[in-house]
């Protein structure tokens, strides 16, 4: 029977990739093992094996084809005995992967709509340009790394492997070995060590492959970088960078999926930045840099290949600790950071249809908040839904509920609502982990519920 | 016996270097001695709170070592740290102020007995966490290198922090890139109250071997070997060769800390330790038999320290603690980025 040689994934997030260059081709015999086709992402370069014996048949998708869906059947394979006459009768019954999650589609609401440009305090910039995340985040630490030479990337795989998630791509290439650093795979370690390093004068700009793994670093992160000001009476600082994806990727399971933002952000003497788009992520991770004090930067692993327009200017910055209305509305608050930003986007354009009108701020900046924007954005609406992927016990919405119940009682018409994870360890299984996580339909249900309507 | 071989090797080569100021060795001493001493007095008055390690007993490792330094050179350490402040030339005054909780201490009185710095003085702290100055001050050697501005680091840790994983993590960092640093291991020979032979496997001073980082045991209570060994291993690592690790055998007369009566181990062992291998007294009768100083000299010295310590202990006790609106300034830096 003729078997389809299927578009492999390359990684738990992968859901497209080019397909560069065919090494077997119509009529050669593979066994199994043989490299037969290579393919790419903006993160890698990876061969495809053939997984049975056979010869290939036909090729279904020429070298070059870019954006070939996984699961899309690049060739037909003959087993043995059978002649060509098979492909003919051959009738694909594999689906290729839809663009799968939500966040695959929220490109819908990103740049290219007029929706999701910056509001209110962003200036203007004369021109723009679209990048990924990763290639934000990149060229935020590139132009810091050329203005600086005394800022550093070290971290796993940072240097001559590009970054286990690309981000420092092509950064060992222009600045080499004694800037980018590939450290053992040792967090409290390097992370102490960058500490020091920033103790003695250097901008270190740590790494964690992601945050998941800092939680064997978080003492050195803790009592050595937040804390050394205060305890030296301010004669001391540490102008430090801790980044990495943080939060939850695809089929990782617990621990691989975890959102730290109400751990770092409850720790005086740091700042804690979680960019949504690639102004955020370009912007924010150069103002982290340059600021004096140690700043944890949680990045998205689901964002780092989404692209997104932002300023192109090299003195563009986004500050520390200002908050950002991506959408303006009059009916409801959505408040989010990181991921959940264009989840909550997603849910503002669908309650249009509603007759809702929902403001979404983008939090950018989780230590110090900018309680400011929220209670004015409040003032107006009189309704907030407060959006975060992770667990609801202490987290970020129960601080946002703190600070509400202080600055804002008089203004809610409703009582603010919840949505975050749920309260487990990440599962594996596709469904549950669907379930686990905050969805577009878990915040407009949300958003009905403070605005006391029912489904329409 | 291995060691003392060793250490042959070590004064046979340093022969050119520098000699050690045996006077000043042992007025350097005394003053940390008499320091710890006032601070205990001042501890047992309510005028000093909370954890407080006294140096009383090895004093010769911190004099001994940070005599070899240069002033390009830096110095970080644990909790137990006063000895090193004083040696690193911080103001005895601002140490105990800190000590006394007072705005006129080292950290405005924020920081207490474990968390002092001098950036002026490369004097990085005053760590509270067992082992976690070792990472840092990795990251301070590689500050040196990176800015090739000659220095070497000198991290100071306990027997006990030697178990810690973090210091492994460092070592291969600091022998893959050859960074200029030497460990100090002060083995006082308790780990808070667990006996060396009971907490750590094997011989501390060879735990870096496997890296490649050549581990000597010298005699803590000496300070003249103390200083051989440390200028060879600091002159080693500034070299580019990379890190050295040297363990000082030495004793802490008092407890761990101010609360800890030191009931794990005999009177008899405490006394010997006092009576046969004093680096203070050794070393005072050394300048007598050999006529470095005179009794007169010595005395003379003893006045001048017992002022400073006096001195400190009233400037601790008249500046006054820190203003109310303190609480909230030096958590972050505001200054525009």
């Amino acid at each position: 029977m003729t078997i389809e040689i299927l578009m492999p994934a390359l990684s738990p997030t992968m859901t497209e990739g080019t397909l560069a260059r065919w090494v077997k081709n119509e009529g050669d015999k593979v066994c199994s093992g043989d490299v037969i086709a290579e393919i790419e992402t903006d993160k890698a370069t990876m061969e495809v094996e053939a997984a049975d014996e056979g010869v290939i048949g036909k090729i279904l998708i020429p070298a070059g084809s870019q954006g070939v869906a996984v699961n899309t059947p690049i060739a037909l394979l003959l087993e043995e005995g059978e002649d060509s006459a098979a492909l003919d009768q051959h009738q694909s019954k594999t689906a290729p992967m839809a663009p799968a999650t939500e966040s695959a589609s929220a490109p819908a609401v990103v740049s290219s709509s007029p929706v999701s440009a910056p509001v209110a305090d962003d200036k203007t910039y004369a021109h723009y340009k679209t990048l990924t995340v990763r290639e934000a985040l990149r060229e935020a630490m590139g132009e810091e790394m050329r203005r600086d030479e005394n800022i550093v990337l070290l971290g796993e795989e940072v240097a001559e492997y590009n970054g286990a998630y690309k981000v420092s791509q092509g950064l060992w290439d222009e600045f080499g070995d004694k800037r980018v650093i590939d450290t053992p795979i040792t967090e409290m370690g390097f992370a102490g060590l960058g500490v020091g390093a920033a103790f003695g004068g250097l901008t270190p700009i740590v790494e964690f492959m992601t945050m998941n793994f800092a939680m064997q670093a978080i003492d050195q992160i803790v009592n050595s970088a937040a804390k050394t000001r205060y305890m030296s009476g301010g004669q001391m600082g540490c102008p430090i960078v801790f980044r990495g994806p943080n939060g939850a990727a695809a089929r990782v399971a617990a621990q691989h999926s975890q959102c730290y933002a109400s751990w770092y952000a409850h720790i005086p003497g740091l700042k804690v930045i979680a960019p949504y788009d690639s102004a955020d992520a370009k912007g924010l991770l150069k103002s982290a840099i340059r600021d004096p004090n140690p700043v944890i930067c949680l990045e998205h692993e689901m964002l780092y290949g989404q692209s997104f327009e932002l300023p192109d200017d090299e003195d563009f910055t986004a500050p520390l600790g200002k908050a950002r209305i991506m959408r303006e509305g009059s009916d409801v608050t959505i408040v989010a950071f990181s991921r959940m930003v264009g989840h909550a986007l997603e849910a503002a354009e669908a309650l249009v249809a509603e007759g809702i009108s929902a403001e979404v701020i983008n939090m950018r900046t989780l230590r110090p908040l900018d309680t400011d924007t929220i209670v004015q954005s409040v003032m107006k609406t009189n309704r907030l839904v407060a959006v975060e992927e992770s667990w609801p016990f202490a987290g970020i919405g129960a601080e946002i509920a703190a600070q509400m119940m202080e600055h804002a009682f008089d203004y809610l018409d409703a009582p603010m609502v919840r949505v975050h994870g749920a309260d487990v360890p990440m599962p594996y299984a596709a469904n549950l982990e669907k379930l686990a996580l905050p969805q577009p339909s878990d915040i407009i249900e949300a958003v009905r519920t403070v605005c006391y309507r029912k489904a329409a | 016996m291995k060691f003392s071989a060793r250490l042959k090797t070590v004064e046979s080569q340093t022969s050119a270097a520098p000699a050690l100021d045996l006077v000043r060795a042992w007025r350097e001493m005394l003053l940390i001695r008499r320091f710890e001493e006032k601070a205990a007095q001042l501890y047992g008055m309510g005028l000093i709170g909370g954890f407080c390690h006294l140096y009383i007993g090895e004093e010769a490792v911190t004099t001994g070592v940070l005599s070899a330094m240069r002033p390009e050179d830096s110095c970080i350490t644990s909790y137990r740290d006063h000895g090193q402040m004083l040696m690193m030339g911080m103001d005895p005054k601002g140490v105990m102020a800190e000590l006394t909780g007072r705005i006129g201490g080292y950290s405005k009185g924020k920081g207490g007995s474990m968390h002092m710095f001098s950036v002026e003085k490369h004097f990085y702290g005053g760590h509270g966490i067992v082992g976690a100055q070792v990472p840092i001050g990795t990251g301070l050697a590689f500050a040196h290198r990176y800015k090739n501005d000659g220095g070497v680091c000198v991290t100071f840790m306990g027997d006990g922090a030697t178990n810690q994983g973090q210091v492994y993590e460092s070592f291969n960092m600091a022998a893959l890139w050859k960074l200029p640093i030497v460990y100090i291991i002060e083995n006082n020979q308790y780990a808070m109250g667990t006996a060396r032979k009971r907490h750590a496997a094997g011989d501390q001073s060879q735990r870096g071997e496997a890296y490649g980082i050549h581990g000597h045991k010298v005699d803590g209570q000496n300070v003249s070997q103390v200083y051989a060994a440390a200028l060879e291993a600091i002159e080693q690592a500034r070299s580019g060769k990379g890190p050295v690790l040297l363990e000082m055998d030495t004793y802490r007369y008092r407890g761990h800390g101010m609360s800890d009566p030191a009931k794990y181990r005999t009177k008899e062992e405490v006394d010997q330790w006092k009576d046969q291998r004093d680096p203070i007294e050794t070393l005072r009768a050394r300048l007598l038999k050999d006529k470095l100083a005179s009794e007169e000299n010595l005395k003379s010295i003893e006045k001048e320290i017992k002022k400073i310590v006096t001195d400190a202990a009233t400037f601790a006790q008249e500046s006054p603690e820190p203003d109310p609106s303190e609480l909230y300034t030096d958590v972050l830096s505001d200054a525009s980025i």
